[in-house]
């Protein structure tokens, strides 16, 4: 048996079960909207963080962060020092977000300035922004998986196959299971990633060094510049580190999947035990950056640090292990490429369509919109990810500088009584327009700076300005507005 | 919406003190602490820190929604 048919047979059987969990998960479980979306609010703290880990660790983080190391040395610390901070942030944002969210019957982050503003176009133009921005992030997913079974089936299995073969798969299982199929496939790609990051993070430098602490000592003696800011680049330097750990911590779950994740839990005291112990599921992350290290000793010169992990595991390892590694890496895309699709198919459905086209539209017709879009959002993403493959890491640094523009409307929608609908729109197109301009010619960093931090900032000081200016409308989520959800409802399902 | 106790967001920004702001006094290969360079090992650190400072916040909101509980009459 050659090596590329065993790594290949034991990714296809990885993918396999991981799918056929993901079919299951829907046992017992009616599938109307509020179970499709957010799982009935009934997760308990071990699927909501199963969910959360799922969905904040892809691809881009397990070949992103080995390649980052790779290539750019101490500036990949942006992504130890964010790691925890996004859920000290989750902390205190998250639980009020759940339980409007259960107050109201919320399902998607549009809903929550729908109603909160008491604007369906605010809430449209959410949703629009949602859509837009996940498209990349989908696109991303693909595109790393495609390279992952490339490389692991060493060659034989071309990407585009790869990409289709694993649509296939996400867009069925989502159609049918939902947000509880993405949390169960979950488990097994939580497992199995875990076990490939402990072990490789170990063994690469043991075998190639002896050790963690004699790689280090070997790559200070080599290049004693790399391992600190601005390492191998010109501009990363402490201000850009602060500005972006800043940005990312502060307009995480801005991210219009993790946003509606907080949707799943049965009560708001889950969010918060989970933003405690969350932090601790990032240790994985230390030793992708030490496999990328290690590759940087071994096998100088790649063009691609993002093939750093899977080249140095190829070259290590039996087939059989690469298998592993490769499966691992093929859920960490599929999970993730779930949830942002059903995402954006039902922030289309429930709060674009319905509202400006079809306000008639029941709940019922609304999920079946939603499904269809899934397929409808795969396509166009592998469309993306198989004819425009340049600067995807640019496209998905758009995508996240983007929905960090809506941070504003949902802090200040919580605590400041005085921000208006006006304020809002104005402070989100502003953002959104700077962080275009400068990351589109080419400014990113700014005087050093994060270009998204740059635009947050206005952002903020535009809504601000705007809101003191213009008249109050809706003042907060305690007060009795026109029922714009439920109303076009129906006698549609009991929400509440 | 009823913002978050002073206690529990300060306990909140000892991690950004941390790991964000002070990057510069922390950001360098010396002194080499259990074989990673400083700046590593002082974020690696703070992954086992910060839960120890969310879990502060956590039992003085948790107290805090109890007290308020029996305060209004259970409003929730």
């Amino acid at each position: 048996m050659n090596a590329s048919f065993v790594a290949l047979t034991i990714i296809s059987v990885i993918v396999a079960v991981g799918s056929v969990v993901g079919f299951l998960a829907r046992f017992h479980h009616k599938m109307d909207l509020e179970q499709w979306t957010v799982g009935g609010r009934g997760f308990g703290l071990m699927l909501v963080w199963l969910l959360m880990a799922g969905e904040i660790f892809t691809t881009f983080t397990f070949l992103g962060a080995s390649g980052w190391a790779y290539s750019r040395g101490g500036p990949v610390l942006y992504i130890l020092g964010y790691s925890p901070l996004i859920y000290v942030v989750s902390f205190y944002i998250l639980p009020p977000i759940w339980e409007v969210g259960q107050k109201h019957g919320l399902q998607t982050q549009a809903d929550f300035f729908q109603v909160r503003y008491g604007s369906t176009y605010l809430g449209a133009f959410v949703a629009l922004i949602g859509v837009l921005c996940l498209i990349p992030y989908v696109q991303v997913q693909l595109t790393g998986l495609g390279l992952i079974v490339e490389v692991a089936s060493y060659g034989l299995i071309p990407r585009v196959p790869a990409m289709i073969a694993a649509c296939v798969l996400v867009a069925a299982f989502v159609f049918v299971s939902g947000v509880r199929g993405v949390a169960w496939v979950s488990i097994i790609k939580d497992f199995l990633l875990l076990f490939a990051a402990i072990f490789i993070g170990i063994a690469i430098p043991r075998i190639y060094f002896g050790g963690i602490t004699s790689m280090f000592a070997a790559l200070v003696h080599a290049n004693p510049t790399h391992l600190v800011m601005p390492g191998a680049t010109k501009d990363l330097g402490h201000a850009w580190y602060i500005s972006t750990v800043l940005m990312i911590s502060l307009t995480f779950y801005m991210w219009p999947q993790y946003f509606a994740a907080s949707y799943t839990a049965r009560s708001s005291r889950v969010l918060r035990r989970n933003a405690v112990i969350m932090p601790l599921y990032a240790i994985a992350m230390p030793l992708m950056f030490i496999v990328g290290f290690s590759a940087l000793l071994v096998l100088p010169g790649l063009s691609n640090g993002d093939l750093s992990l899977l080249t140095i595991v190829r070259k290590t390892f039996p087939a059989w292990l690469l298998g592993v590694v490769g499966g691992a890496g093929a859920l960490t895309a599929m999970v993730p490429a779930a949830i942002q699709l059903l995402t954006g198919a039902t922030l289309y459905a429930k709060n674009l369509f319905r509202p400006i086209l079809a306000p008639g539209m029941t709940d019922q017709q609304v999920a079946r919109l939603a499904r269809i879009m899934v397929l409808i959002l795969t396509v166009g993403a592998l469309f993306f990810a198989i004819f425009t493959s340049p600067s995807l890491v640019s496209l998905l640094l758009l995508g996240s500088a983007g929905v960090a523009q809506l941070f504003p409307g949902v802090v200040l929608g919580l605590y400041w009584k005085r921000v208006t609908t006006s304020g809002i729109f104005a402070g989100m197109i502003t953002g959104i327009a700077i962080a275009l301009f400068l990351m589109l010619t080419g400014r990113n960093p700014y005087l050093g700076l994060n270009a998204g931090f740059v635009a947050l900032c206005f952002n903020f000081g535009v809504t601000g300005l705007v809101s003191l200016l213009t008249t109050v409308g809706v003042t907060g989520f305690d007060e009795p507005f026109p029922a714009i959800i439920a109303s076009s409802a129906e006698e549609g399902t009991p929400i509440a | 919406m009823k913002p978050p106790s002073l206690g529990a967001v300060l306990l909140g920004f000892i991690p950004f003190v941390a790991t964000c702001f002070s990057v510069a006094l922390w950001d360098r290969v010396y002194p080499i602490v259990l074989g990673l360079p400083f700046n590593f090992f002082w974020l690696i650190l703070w992954l086992l820190l910060t839960p120890v400072c969310m879990w502060g916040a956590y039992r003085l909101e948790v107290t805090r929604a109890s007290g308020d509980g029996r305060g209004q009459g259970g409003l929730r």
